[in-house]
């Protein structure tokens, strides 16, 4: 299944469907990478509101994501993760250290909002 | 004087299961359509007797007659009608209606089971009556009827014993739910103050109220006060740690306050570095560095020129 | 009424969603809450990958369990690759589940509320787990 990646001006936005398998995350990871480069964003947020279950390759692969995008000039913010979701991915030991996470698209904005204005 | 017809009684494993001594299943099904016939004809009698019955045991003590006169129509019929087809997905589905209904009401389970097995035996008596005449087609009639009699009574006792069970877990929920308060103080800023002693279970309801509390709340700062705690394991002491950990993937920072030392001493212990964790002394500092993170200018009452 | 149990391959990872979600459309009709039937699904997802990374494949098999009048699910994930050569470290792997550093054991311990394990080198591994409903 495709993830739709929308242009919102500088930032690009990723929003999960619902479960993706893992060929779904590494398409993901790829696609936003040339996206990126292409419209040369400064700014990814993924949404991950549609996300039932986050387990340690979906966590892996976010963070690499990020880590990607980071090397391309960019900064990376995850939204929408669900209270139980969190709740589990905690007892799992995933905390996606190092990942910017906002509540929600809108909450994600405005982070990518602030950190744009100070370094500019 | 009738010989007591020794019923060994037989839940009816699947649904064409007559009973065991029958000629064959041709014979049984007809017996079937007889007998509910005969319940049909006589069913404003045969209910009014139950009714009767009910009142004289003093069951559905919380419902008033009409309610209970509506209710033992409903299910009359429905006994009936499970008899006539065979099936029981309609009665389950009924009994799961009754029991949502009467549940509320204070109706427990040994009312219902009561008075499903007093219908049985209102009905297996005027069967007795009708057939006393012809012993060998009233025992014939008689293994027709008690194991569909008795799987009847057994859907609707386990129909009513499973909502009353559901009932039951909301319940209890929404009492954990209004027994530890996660208070919004000002816009985006929850406190959470915990007080007294935390076993884990509590300590994880306490971690999913909060979550959910960011989320509603759409909260950015958390402070968790737990002045109020003498001392905490290493699991609850987890817990606290996980707590701010699935904070932050919700896009909210926690400040502890109150921290003892015993307390602290317990989260070095555990490997947590209090360095990264962020710790006010008490609540009041705590709620002032979370106002200041939110961008709320904390004033002094007299303005300098 | 729900089966009593299912069982699930576990061959490639696109196996790993379907059987995560039976874990949950079952802990849903066993009555768990939804927040513990995500903690039940994360369990098994971890599980169907320890599976795939370590042995290739094998099954997990999820059913309803008893004791008294405790109601629980179970699962049951097995496999005849390699083994475990040192059960203990394993469990001692600390928190991190990222990357190569370990089956994520200790993990999928925290999220259930009983745990087992048997392995053999050379004759495979069976983690059995149980989450009771409150």
């Amino acid at each position: 299944m495709e993830v739709p990646i929308l242009k919102q001006g500088e930032f690009l936005i990723a929003t999960f469907q619902a479960a993706l398998s893992d060929a779904d995350l590494n398409h993901l990871r790829i696609g936003l990478t040339q996206q990126v480069v292409r419209f040369r964003s400064r700014g990814v947020i993924v949404d991950v509101t549609a996300m039932d279950v986050m387990d340690s390759f979906a966590s892996r692969t976010l963070r690499e994501i990020a880590h990607i995008i980071r090397l391309r000039g960019a900064e990376t913010v995850i939204v929408g993760i669900q209270p139980e979701v969190a709740f589990a991915m905690v007892q799992l030991g995933l905390t996606l250290e190092g990942v910017a996470t906002a509540l929600d698209l809108e909450e994600g904005l405005a982070y990518l909002n602030e950190k744009f204005k100070t370094t500019d | 004087m009738m010989a007591k017809r020794d019923s060994g009684s037989q839940v009816a494993g699947t649904r064409n299961n007559q009973g065991e001594n029958l000629a064959g299943t041709e014979a049984s099904s007809e017996l079937l359509r007889e007998l509910v016939a005969h319940l049909r004809q006589n069913r404003t009698q045969l209910r009014e007797e139950w009714v009767s019955r009910i009142a004289e045991t003093r069951l559905l003590t919380a419902m008033t007659k009409e309610e209970i006169f509506a209710e033992a129509t409903s299910v009359y019929d429905s006994y009936v009608e499970a008899l006539e087809t065979e099936t029981f997905e309609a009665l389950q589905a009924y009994a799961r209606n009754l029991s949502e209904r009467i549940i509320p009401r204070g109706v427990e389970t040994h009312e219902v089971v009561g008075i499903v097995l007093l219908l049985r035996d209102v009905l297996a008596r005027s069967l007795f009556a009708k057939y006393q005449t012809d012993f060998k087609k009233l025992n014939r009639i008689l293994d027709a009827y008690e194991p569909a009699a008795n799987r009847i009574a057994n859907t609707v006792a386990i129909s009513f014993v499973q909502e009353r069970e559901r009932v039951i877990r909301q319940q209890q929920e929404a009492i954990r739910e209004l027994s530890t308060p996660v208070l919004q103080v000002r816009e985006r800023l929850l406190i959470l103050p915990i007080i007294g002693v935390i076993d884990p279970q509590r300590a994880r309801q306490l971690t999913e109220q909060l979550l959910r509390g960011i989320r509603t709340n759409r909260a950015k700062v958390v402070v968790i006060d737990i002045t109020g705690v003498a001392a905490m394991d290493a699991t609850v002491a987890n817990h606290l740690v996980q707590t701010v950990e699935a904070s932050r993937l919700l896009g909210a920072t926690v400040i502890v306050t109150g921290l003892s030392p015993e307390i602290a001493q317990t989260l070095v212990t555990i490997g947590v570095d209090l360095g990264k964790m962020n710790t006010v002394g008490d609540l009041q500092g705590g709620i002032e560095q979370a106002e200041r993170l939110l961008g709320y200018k904390v004033v002094p009452s007299a303005e300098p020129r | 009424m729900p089966a009593e149990e299912v069982e699930v391959a576990i061959s490639s990872d696109q196996d790993i969603v379907p059987a995560r979600q039976k874990g949950r459309t079952m802990a849903i009709e066993l009555g768990f809450s939804s927040g513990d039937a995500t903690l039940i699904a994360t369990a098994i997802s971890e599980l169907a990958r320890n599976i795939l990374s370590y042995a290739r494949k094998g099954k997990i098999v999820l059913g309803r369990t008893q004791v008294a009048s405790r109601v629980g699910i179970q699962v049951v994930a097995s496999d005849k690759g390699p083994g475990i050569p040192d059960i203990g470290q394993a469990l001692r792997d600390g928190y991190s589940t990222s990357g190569s550093l370990g089956l994520g054991l200790p993990g999928v311990r925290r999220l259930m509320d009983e745990f087992s394990i048997t392995s053999q080198p050379g004759q495979g591994t069976t983690v059995v787990v149980k989450k009771w409903r409150q």
